[in-house]
C-alpha cells in the first residue's frame, strides 16, 4: 500500500517533465483576404441557401402600395412626410388593437428620427421596403402617461430639434425653442389627466434618452412589432400620400 | 503481504513504461515546424449573399459561398487551422427576420467554424431566440464576462475552449460588451456582464499557467477603440492592460484595419490586435509557427504583417 503514493508521484513527474518541452512561437504572418468575384462559389453552399433565398426574395418582391415620390426624413425640419406616414400608420395600426383589448383609445404617437432606417423610393412599394425603413424588431408598447410626463415629452421634443415623428400631438415652438402651443388631439393638455402614448419598446426603456417613459401609470405591450404595422398599413393602401404639415413647426 | 507488495511494483513498472512510450511518441512528432492558421470573421450581421453588383460600396464583394470556397482552400495548405467568429453574426438582412438566425448558424456549421463569441445584435430575439437556434450550431460560443446562471444559456456558453493542433495547445476565451444601454434589459434578461479585463486576468492565468498552452487567443466584441471616449474598454486597451494573450480577434466597430495591429501589452510585449470589418467582406488570416524548443531556443519571435 506505501507504493500507491509513490507511483503517482513518478507519474506525475513524468507528465510534467513532457510538459516542460514546450513549443516556441518563432514566427506570425498576418493578413486580410477580401472576398469577392474572383472566388469561385461553392455550389453545395450555395444549393444549400437557395431555397430559403427564393422564399424570401419571393416575399420581399410582394407589391403591397405605391410611392408617387422619393420620400426621406431629411426633406423637413420639424416633421417630415416620412416621419408622419409611420407615426400615422403606427396610430391607425396600433389603436385598433388597442382599442379592442382595452376600450379605450391611442392619444398620440411618438417615435424617433433614428428609427427611419431608409428611404421610401418612388415606385412600388414591396415588402422590402419595410424591411428596409424598419430592419429592426422593435414592437409597439402603450404607455400611460399623465400629463405632467407629457410635458416632458414635449419639453423633450422642443430640446431635440429633430423631426422626431409624432401623431395626434401639436406642438408650435417660437424662434427660442419655447413652446407656444402643445395640443393633443386638438385639446390643451391637462396635468392630471392621463393619455395613452404610443411608442416602441426601445424608446420606452429610455432610447434616445426618452427618459419620461419611466414614470407612467401602466404599460400595454401590444405584441405588435413596427415594421408588422407599417406592412398591415401599405396593404390597406393603394397609393400613400404623406405631407408635411403643421403638427410641430418652429416659428422663423 | 510481501507477495501483495511485488504484485503493485510490477504493475507500477508496467503502467509507466506503457507511459513512456505515449511520451515518446508526442516527443517525435515534433522535430519540425508547426503551422497553426487562425481563419477569423465578425458583424457577418446575416450576410449571407454577396453584395449586388449596384452597391455603392460593397459591389460584389461578401458572400458565404465565396467565403466557403476560400476558406476550403486555405484548410488544404494549412491543415492545422481554426475558424472563428467574434461575434453579431445575427441581423442585417431579411434571413435573419425570416429564420431567426438558422440558416447563419447552419451555414456557420457548414463551414465548420471552430467556436464563436456573442455579439449584442445576437441578442436581438431576445436569449430566448439565441438559445432557440443553439441545436443549428456545430460549434461552440465562449464568453469568459457574460455570466448566464440564471438564464436560460447557463451551461451552453463556456468561458474559453482549448484546441490540440498537432501538440500545439491553442486556448481561446470570449469577451462581450457591456450590454446595459445597449441591448434592452428584456432581451438579454438576468444575463450578468462581468469587467472584461479582470475576467481576462483570470483567462491567461489559467490558459497559460495552469493549461500551459502554446497559443492565448482572445475573441472580443467589446470593439477596436473608441476616439471620443479613448478610455472605454476596448481591444486595444485590453492589449495594454493584460499579459500572455498572443491575438486578440475583435469585432462591433466594424473596424476595417489596412493590417493588423500590434500592440505592447503590460509586459512590454508584443500583442496581435486584429478585426475585419462586417458583412463577411473580409476573412482574416494570422499564422503562427511553432519550433521545438529543443530544436530552437525562444529568441522572440518576428511578425510580419
Amino acid at each position: 500500500m506505501k507504493f500507491k503514493p509513490l507511483f503517482l508521484l513518478l507519474l506525475i513527474g513524468l507528465m510534467t517533465s513532457c510538459k516542460q518541452e514546450p513549443y516556441s512561437l518563432t514566427k506570425i504572418e498576418g493578413k486580410q483576404i477580401t472576398i469577392n468575384d474572383s472566388l469561385a462559389i461553392d455550389e453545395d453552399i450555395d444549393a444549400f441557401i437557395k431555397p430559403f433565398r427564393e422564399s424570401v426574395n419571393k416575399d420581399m418582391e410582394t407589391v403591397l402600395s405605391y410611392s408617387p415620390k422619393t420620400y426621406s426624413k431629411r426633406d423637413g425640419e420639424f416633421n417630415t412626410a416620412i416621419g408622419n406616414l409611420m407615426a400615422d400608420a403606427v396610430y391607425k395600426q396600433s389603436n385598433l388593437i388597442f382599442n379592442k383589448r382595452t376600450g379605450k383609445n391611442i392619444d398620440m404617437v411618438l417615435l424617433n428620427y433614428g428609427g427611419i432606417r431608409s428611404i421610401i423610393s418612388k415606385g412600388n412599394i414591396t415588402t422590402r421596403t419595410a424591411f428596409q425603413i424598419m430592419p429592426f424588431e422593435n414592437s409597439i408598447v402603450v404607455v400611460a402617461l399623465k400629463g405632467q410626463q407629457i410635458d416632458s415629452l414635449t419639453y423633450y421634443l422642443s430640446k431635440a430639434k429633430r423631426a422626431h415623428p409624432i401623431s395626434g400631438l401639436e406642438l408650435n415652438l417660437d424662434n427660442h425653442f419655447t413652446i407656444t402651443k402643445a395640443l393633443i388631439k386638438d385639446k390643451k393638455i391637462k396635468k392630471d389627466k392621463v393619455y395613452y402614448v404610443a411608442t416602441n419598446d426601445y424608446l420606452y426603456s429610455g432610447g434616445d434618452r426618452m427618459n419620461f417613459f419611466k414614470t407612467n401609470d401602466s404599460l400595454y405591450v401590444l405584441d405588435y412589432k413596427i415594421r408588422n404595422a407599417m406592412l398591415d398599413y401599405f396593404k390597406k393602401v393603394d397609393t400613400i400620400n404623406p405631407k408635411i404639415d403643421n403638427r410641430f413647426i418652429k416659428t422663423k | 503481504m510481501k507477495r501483495r507488495n511485488f504484485i503493485q511494483q510490477a504493475t507500477a513498472a508496467s503502467a509507466l513504461i506503457t507511459v513512456g512510450g505515449y511520451g515518446l511518441q508526442s516527443f517525435t512528432t515534433t522535430s519540425k515546424t508547426t503551422k497553426i492558421t487562425i481563419l477569423h470573421t465578425n458583424d457577418v450581421h446575416s450576410h449571407i449573399d454577396a453584395f449586388g453588383p449596384e452597391d455603392g460600396r460593397n459591389a460584389n464583394k461578401g458572400g458565404v459561398a465565396r467565403r466557403a470556397t476560400l476558406i476550403e482552400n486555405i484548410r488544404t495548405q494549412s491543415p492545422n487551422t481554426l475558424l472563428l467568429d467574434a461575434g453579431d453574426i445575427f441581423q442585417g438582412t431579411p434571413y435573419f427576420n425570416y429564420y431567426g438566425g438558422e440558416l447563419e448558424f447552419k451555414l456557420m456549421s457548414k463551414l465548420k467554424y471552430d467556436l464563436a463569441t456573442i455579439g449584442n445584435h445576437d441578442f436581438d430575439n431576445g436569449i430566448d431566440g439565441l438559445y432557440a437556434q443553439l441545436p443549428h450550431a456545430s460549434f461552440n460560443f465562449v464568453s469568459a464576462n457574460y455570466d448566464f446562471s440564471n438564464t436560460v444559456m447557463d451551461t451552453h456558453v463556456k468561458p474559453y475552449q482549448i484546441f490540440k493542433k498537432e501538440g500545439i495547445k491553442i486556448g481561446v476565451f470570449g469577451l462581450g460588451i457591456r450590454l446595459n444601454g445597449l441591448v434592452d434589459k428584456n432581451m438579454y434578461k438576468e444575463t450578468q456582464y462581468l469587467d472584461p479585463i479582470e475576467a481576462a486576468q483570470e483567462m491567461t492565468r489559467i490558459l497559460k499557467t495552469d493549461e500551459q498552452c502554446d497559443l492565448i487567443i482572445c475573441l472580443s466584441h467589446l470593439g477596436y477603440h473608441y476616439s471620443n471616449s479613448p478610455k472605454k474598454i476596448s481591444d486595444l486597451n485590453l492589449a495594454k492592460a493584460t499579459k500572455d494573450i498572443d491575438l486578440i480577434i475583435g469585432g462591433h466597430t466594424h473596424t476595417f484595419l489596412p493590417k493588423p495591429t500590434v500592440a505592447q501589452n503590460l509586459e512590454g510585449k508584443n500583442v496581435l490586435v486584429n478585426q475585419v470589418g462586417c458583412y463577411g467582406i473580409n476573412l482574416g488570416k494570422i499564422d503562427f509557427y511553432f519550433e521545438p524548443d529543443s530544436t530552437k531556443k525562444a529568441e522572440g519571435k518576428s511578425i510580419i504583417v
